[in-house]
């Protein structure tokens, strides 16, 4: 526990929090210096243990919530993130809790829109209280994912339920549309609090942690609009110069992610429709049932075969409703996920790419260029330890990741065999059970043959 | 006598013979089966050669159905389908069936059959016909009378149709119907020598027509709206049968798309390309499957129609009650106004208005003899007429008495058709549900191992 929790802290650390110390807002990953050997990684995290109890004053005090302050040299040691990926399948070991419940609905004269409730509840020193309640609505959400984004830009963030879905929508707000999303924000934020990396990210803190008024103005505090605007700028003009050597193991990657996002995207639209026919059948079977009882009404002999037939189409109908509604619970919305998931892993190989982009284009200057070679050559040095610690970070966040995956996929579909299996066993009882009591019925009456199967 | 139709190999037990001389011979057959009970058992033996074969078992069945094209009344090429009607008899003593008859028929004559039986047996709830064109359609089935599918059930409704008749204790015995199965040529002209053309009542043929009936027996009456309902409510079932059934395609047809995406998936996946891989196959097992539970569940639909068109011929014989009930009013009412001329004429008094009164006032009165005359003239026509009632009244409650037999018959027949219906139904659920159970759980199982 200890050595975790020290690794953790020396990650957390090392985040740059949106530059509240003015720093260069061109970096996207902390630099390590000139040293990018383990060895050291291992001392400077070492180095923390004698000053432990400053690190408990630390996270107590409000005022040195800005983590930039302390150490921005503190690296994002990917040593210590392979080490956590080996804990965190411990369950034991999840030590922050949070929902997402409440809709509420506010109305200004600008616009309308709806807040949720979060509540978090934690045992970690670096939280003031074990237990928050704040409101937030959905752009401080892409707020928060905005800047994890930032400052990992090689990590998998997880995705944000859609901003709202065009398709077969009548009104934004509808009663489904608000439970489906504030699912999918729950699932959000706990997977950046599951995340070994992204759990300890300042902002991650302020979101789920400030009252309004002190979040807006965390909010204000970042890289100016137009800094953000000419990193934009500089990353489209990397990323079109193409990537000369992408490493295999990314192509690999990058094949897999793009086979692996046209197959997801297939399973939704299927499951979708699927749900769909579902809802469809389940809407006739409930006229069905009753024509039975009609009838019973003017057949003397036939009331209870009639009545009989119209219980288990009733019954029938209910247990395709209960069928529906797990798959609205589990498998649509785990797929859905994975749908927004494969979007997101697209991005950071692109990010990657243009990390390396970078590098190379400062690589090709230095081959043609003969001025400046100096500072080209410590420019490469800087970009070549950017792209490794890059490379590592999506290395291992990709094992992580696709671990995940496989987990949630087979745990949604066995979950969707799981409610057909038990759907069909529902039927089959009642059915059988209208068997039997015309059977008995039939054997009392007459010396008739058992009926026949077609 | 139980019916069992549903069984193609079923047999026919030999009803008590009657002299079959008339085509009336259907009519009296029943008024005299009442009357003499089984007294005949066994008296027609060897007396006519046509009624041999009744002594024996006999199978029916419509064993094939052929696609033919020819010329029309109108010398115009159609195509229509032929069916082959195979007659067995079968010994007593070995159980051997022997194949006696076997000829070709379209529907054009299964329903001049009927029609000439409705006819000759208006007191009888005669058996229905497989419906003319596809209705009560799901998508998946084509409405063309061409489909195999439709010419398939077709084959079976004839072949059911046969066998109703041929198990009817009264239609069993009809010439023509034996003819039927039997006489291969010309059996179109041996039907119209019947005369049963002019014989038809075309007030019977007006659907809606309702005849200002006064008194009719209430058990028609009740029986008539018995048969709306029935129509009415089998109907609306089977269209909503049809539309779960294009529900239930859907949901299951949908499924099978999974079987590809995953087959394509598991390419790329190391440990989960397998159980992706064979989850997938389960699922186009599970896709595939609705076809064959559905084409069971035409069955059970045209088991149900069946019965939504025996409404129609329950109808019919209310219809020939109205009818008959109608003329005995109106010959009543006739024969009621007579009376009354007559007196008058004798007794000189003038109560109603006729044209006759009218022409005598204005033109002057007749003389004695004329009167004497019109009166005797009168008498008879009261004599003929009474008679004419008593027949008539005789005829109605023969009529009456002999159709709520074959109505008691009838409603057994139904009750226990349709019980058995509805139990196939529930097994035919029951084997989609245990079909679905194990694919889910094959399914479940290759989802688990990846």
């Amino acid at each position: 526990m200890e050595g975790e929790r020290l690794a953790s802290q020396a990650r957390s650390s090392g985040l740059p929090a949106g530059g509240a110390t003015g720093e260069s807002p061109g970096v996207d990953a902390p630099l390590l210096g000139s040293s990018g050997s383990s060895a050291l990684l291992q001392a400077e995290v070492l180095d923390l243990d004698e000053d432990e109890d400053d690190l408990e004053v630390f996270s107590k005090d409000a005022s040195l919530m800005d983590m930039n302050s302390f150490s921005p040299m503190m690296p994002t040691s990917p040593l210590s993130m392979i080490n956590q990926v080996k804990f965190e399948d411990e369950p034991d070991l999840k030590d922050l809790f949070i929902t997402v419940d409440e809709p509420e609905s506010h109305v200004t004269t600008i616009e309308t829109f709806i807040t949720y409730r979060i509540i978090t509840k934690t045992s970690r020193g670096e939280f003031d209280s074990s237990e928050f309640e704040v409101r937030r609505r959905y752009q401080d959400f892409l707020w928060l994912k905005g800047k994890l984004e930032e400052a990992h830009p090689t990590l998998i963030i997880p995705p944000l339920p859609e901003k709202f879905i065009v398709k077969g929508m009548v009104e934004r707000f509808n009663d489904d549309f608000i439970e489906t999303r504030r699912k999918a924000l729950q699932k959000f934020l706990n997977r950046i609090a599951d995340h070994p990396t992204l759990t300890f990210n300042e902002d991650f803190k302020v979101f789920l942690t400030a009252q309004a008024w002190e979040l807006s103005s965390h909010k204000k505090q970042g890289p100016g609009l137009l800094s953000r605007m000419g990193q934009t700028v500089r990353a489209v003009t990397l990323s079109m110069r193409g990537v000369k050597s992408r490493p295999e193991e990314f192509m690999e990657m990058n094949n897999f992610i793009e086979i692996f996002s046209q197959k997801i995207n297939l399973i939704d639209k299927i499951s979708q429709r699927i749900y769909k026919e579902e809802r469809e059948y389940s809407d006739e079977m409930k006229e069905y049932g009753p024509i039975h009882v009609l009838w019973s009404a003017s057949e003397e002999d036939l009331v209870d075969s009639l009545k009989g037939v119209a219980r288990c189409l009733d019954q029938c109908c209910q247990a395709t409703e209960k069928r529906m509604s797990g798959l609205s619970e589990a498998l649509l919305p785990a797929v859905h996920e994975y749908v927004l998931y494969s979007e997101m892993v697209m991005g950071v190989m692109k990010r990657r790419d243009q990390i390396q982009a970078e590098l190379d284009s400062k690589v090709e200057a230095l081959t043609y260029k003969k001025a400046d070679t100096d500072l080209l050559t410590e420019e490469i040095g800087k970009l070549e330890d950017k792209v490794e610690c890059a490379n590592n970070a999506l290395k291992a966040d990709w094992e992580r990741w696709k671990h995940n995956m496989q987990n949630d996929i087979k745990s949604a579909f066995t979950d969707m065999a799981e409610e057909n299996i038990h759907y069909y066993e529902q039927c089959l009882a009642t059915w059988e059970s209208f068997l039997a009591s015309q059977t008995d019925l039939h054997m009392e009456e007459t010396s008739e043959d058992k009926p026949e199967s077609h | 006598m139980e019916q069992a139709p549903r069984d193609p190999e079923r047999q026919l037990q030999p009803a008590p013979l009657e002299p079959l001389g008339h085509p009336d011979a259907g009519l009296q057959a029943a008024v005299g089966e009442e009357a003499e009970g089984a007294r005949d058992e066994g008296s027609g033996e060897g007396t006519m050669t046509e009624n041999n074969f009744w002594l024996k078992k006999i199978e029916i069945s419509v064993s094939e159905a052929e696609k033919r094209t020819g010329r029309n009344a109108m010398n115009m090429q159609e195509t229509y389908t032929a069916y082959l009607i195979e007659t067995r008899s079968v010994e007593h003593t070995d159980g051997q069936s022997v194949l006696t008859d076997s000829l070709w028929r379209r529907y054009s004559e299964f329903e001049l059959l009927r029609n000439y039986l409705l006819v000759y047996y208006p007191h009888i709830v005669v058996p229905p016909l497989p419906e003319k064109r596809a209705e009560f359609v799901w998508h998946k089935l084509s409405a063309d009378n061409m489909d195999p599918d439709f010419v398939e059930r077709r084959r079976i409704g004839l072949e059911n149709f046969l066998l109703r008749v041929a198990s009817h204790p009264i239609l069993c015995r009809d010439k023509i119907f034996y003819s039927f199965l039997t006489q291969e040529g010309n059996w179109k002209e041996t039907v119209n020598e019947t005369g049963f053309q002019l014989k038809a009542d075309s007030r019977l043929k007006a659907l809606n027509a309702t005849f200002r009936v006064k008194n009719p027996d209430k058990r028609f009456t009740e029986l008539k709206h018995y048969s709306d309902e029935l129509q009415s409510v089998i109907s609306h079932l089977l269209r909503v049968r049809a539309r779960v059934a294009d529900r239930l395609y859907g949901v299951y047809k949908v499924h099978g798309n999974y079987g590809r995406v995953f087959s394509e998936w598991s390419a790329i996946e190391k440990e989960m390309g397998d159980g992706l891989q064979s989850a997938g196959h389960h699922m186009d097992v599970y896709a595939s499957s609705i076809d064959d539970i559905l084409e069971d569940e035409e069955h059970y639909a045209d088991q149900l129609k069946e019965y939504l068109f025996y409404a129609e011929a329950l109808r019919a014989v209310c219809r020939k009650h109205e009818l008959m009930q109608y003329d005995l009013e109106m010959a009543a009412q006739d024969l009621a106004s007579k009376k009354q001329q007559c007196e008058e004429l004798a007794t000189g008094t003038v109560r109603t208005f006729s044209l006759k009164g009218m022409t005598t006032k204005l033109f002057g009165q007749e003389t004695p003899e004329q009167r004497e005359a019109r009166i005797k003239v009168l008498e008879e026509q009261i004599n003929e007429g009474e008679q004419q009632l008593k027949s008539k009244n005789l005829e109605g409650r023969e009529f009456v008495k002999n159709a709520w037999a074959d109505i008691e018959r009838f409603k057994e027949q139904k009750n226990h058709d349709l019980k058995e219906a509805l139990i196939s139904y529930a097994v035919m659920q029951i084997s989609m549900c245990k079909k679905g159970i194990q694919v889910w759980t094959n399914a479940k199982e290759c989802f688990s191992k990846m």
